[in-house]
């Protein structure tokens, strides 16, 4: 409906050609925005000295897929794949788990201090990680938690995010379906089991990509807390290699390429779930 | 008789008592999981980082000493990367924050119309926003290498002699990191955007174009004021993020040249990580979060008085 009232607006004389300026203009963006990534890619199938060549040519003559076998046995870079992929799968399993718990008694359930607790959740959230990782990091090697993926995992996985989220959107669940419940004499745990967790699967997605993208993308963590190098994550190792191996772009990029697979599969088929989580938080803040 | 009724209430208050405390433990025993992690490495620390910041402790001797507000009198007085990397923040703030959200809103605007290929578009803005910081900031650095970079090349091929050397000079290491942190999020506040803009009511666009009204027109009488609450958010989002990141500054120039992109929260990791200074770098963590909260207080007060139309 909306659409067609738009394009029958005869009023509008110049309608063909703000729309071609419209679509110069968002190619135009869509360019900026994926030139590195096409470069990256490019780049990481050439010869170290044709890296830089101009004119760029885009398509290498031959592909050097030899990059992509040598970039393994430089660095510890299946090492840090295999750490990254342990600690972020553990940390969003653990962090949907505890959060959907503790989200279903703040929004549900009625009991002593629930306000003030939940207050201190919601504050905690402004606080930037800078300002108390000193402190963290202290109790931590007081804990002998520093250099161990315990330590990151469990420093990551209780985050007052987590929580608020989830119970924004079990607070759109109707109390009436749990009463009746109850009067089926379901348990709380059966409530939550077999009524919250069912219905709030959008949510738990949303939770799910955020949570996997921060972990795996995550390099001050990781940085500050592991030394380790085969404790390392994968981006702590892709900065090793740009160190390392500072003159050799081709490498460089076949090993960022590598490490940019698991958030973009992740995001090629639940993107839906990406959009819809930050337009929700958005317009709820 | 009397006694039985009585013998009954009493009975059945104990067992209200007894179900609303059993009521209670379980209401509790969801919270705990992530209520005792969340207290231990959350909660603590920060109320620690309070305390510490008014005490000296550097690593190696391990006495804890209460200073008062020594920290805070070394860091305004005697500290000479203090008012540089104060000075930073404010720079990359102040620039990062209004170019984000112009852009982000005005793609978005564009984004709102009934345009084909829409989810396209959308992703190509969003993905760099997922991708890894360390992964796009070699790239950049490849792109802008001052060298051989294909944007200095390009520019020089435009006829420009003497091409910025970007992440390598003092003047332009600044504008390179902004450029990149622009790039980086513009898709996520594009999103946010297009969410609010979903709340504009159709009637009042239409109503405008019937009286007459041109886009900018409409665009300040009509889109503006309607997404006053979004662009709030958006402000606030976008404030913190820019006065508490330090990792892009870490990967691309490690605060410098000189000192030239040292921000705030950079200083506190090199007083703590590198120097040692627990203490100090807690006070100047305070200063962070002052400001913060400072600007979060403000922004609420402002959004109250700009939003009570609605």
């Amino acid at each position: 409906m909306v659409n067609i009232k738009i394009y029958n607006n005869k009023n509008d004389k110049y309608k063909i050609i703000p729309l071609m300026t419209v679509y110069i203009f968002l190619l135009f963006g869509a360019f900026i925005m994926l030139i590195p990534f096409v470069w990256m890619l490019s780049s990481s199938l050439k010869n170290e000295k044709d890296v830089f060549a101009f004119p760029i040519q885009w398509i290498p003559t031959v592909a050097q897929w030899s990059n992509y076998k040598v970039i393994w046995e430089k660095v510890p870079l299946l090492t840090g794949f295999v750490n990254s992929i342990k600690i972020t799968v553990i940390v969003t399993v653990l962090q949907i788990l505890t959060s959907t718990f503790a989200a279903y008694s703040f929004a549900k359930l009625k009991f002593k201090g629930r306000d003030i607790i939940f207050m201190i959740y919601i504050l905690t959230i402004s606080v930037p990680w800078q300002v108390y990782m000193v402190p963290q990091f202290i109790m931590m090697s007081k804990l002998k938690l520093t250099d161990s993926h315990i330590g990151l995992i469990m420093m990551h996985t209780f985050t007052a995010t987590g929580v608020f989220l989830i119970r924004q959107f079990y607070m759109g669940i109707p109390n009436e379906l749990l009463e009746a419940s109850r009067i089926d004499g379901l348990s709380e745990y059966g409530i939550y089991a077999k009524i919250m967790l069912p219905l709030s699967k959008p949510a738990i997605a949303t939770l799910c990509i955020t949570t996997f993208t921060f972990e795996w993308n995550d390099f001050m963590g990781p940085l500050v807390y592991l030394s380790t190098n085969n404790k390392k994550t994968i981006q702590l190792i892709l900065r090793m290699f740009n160190t390392q191996y500072s003159s050799n772009y081709a490498l460089i990029m076949a090993a960022a390429v590598i490490s940019l697979i698991p958030v973009m599969v992740l995001f090629i088929f639940l993107q839906r779930y990406f959009v819809e989580g930050i337009a929700s938080t958005g317009v709820k803040g | 008789m009397f006694g039985w009724v009585k013998g009954k209430t009493v009975e059945v208050s104990v067992r209200k008592r007894s179900t609303k405390f059993r009521n209670t433990m379980v209401a509790y025993s969801f919270i705990l999981p992530n209520l005792i992690g969340f207290f231990i490495f959350t909660f603590l620390p920060i109320v620690f980082a309070l305390i510490l910041s008014f005490c000296e402790w550097n690593a190696g001797n391990s006495d804890i000493k209460f200073v008062g507000l020594s920290n805070y009198i070394t860091m305004f007085t005697n500290d000479k990367s203090f008012p540089i990397a104060l000075k930073n923040t404010l720079y990359y703030t102040a620039v990062t924050v209004p170019l984000t959200l112009m852009v982000s809103l005005g793609l978005a605007i564009i984004m709102n119309k009934p345009i084909k290929g829409k989810e396209f578009f959308r992703s190509c803005f969003f993905f760099p926003y997922i991708a890894s910081l360390v992964a796009v900031a070699v790239v950049w650095m490849a792109l802008f290498n001052p060298d051989k970079g294909p944007v200095n090349q390009i520019l020089i091929k435009l006829g420009v002699s003497v091409p910025p050397r970007w992440a390598a000079s003092q003047t332009w290491a600044m504008p390179t990191i902004i450029g990149l942190t622009v790039w980086k999020n513009m898709g996520y506040y594009m999103i946010v955007y297009l969410a609010g803009l979903q709340g504009v009511p159709r009637e009042l666009y239409e109503a405008a174009q019937i009286d007459g009204a041109g886009k900018w027109k409409q665009f300040t009488n009509v889109i503006w004021p309607c997404i006053t609450p979004t662009t709030f958010f958006v402000l606030m989002m976008l404030i913190i993020s820019t006065f508490k990141s330090y990792d892009i500054m870490y990967i691309t120039t490690q605060g410098g040249p000189g000192e030239a992109t040292k921000v705030l929260a950079y200083h506190i990791y090199n007083s703590a990580f590198v120097s040692l200074k627990f203490g100090y770098a807690s006070a100047v963590a305070m200063v962070l979060m002052t400001m913060v909260v400072a600007i979060s207080i403000m922004e609420f007060k402002a959004e109250k008085k700009f939003t009570d139309y609605l």
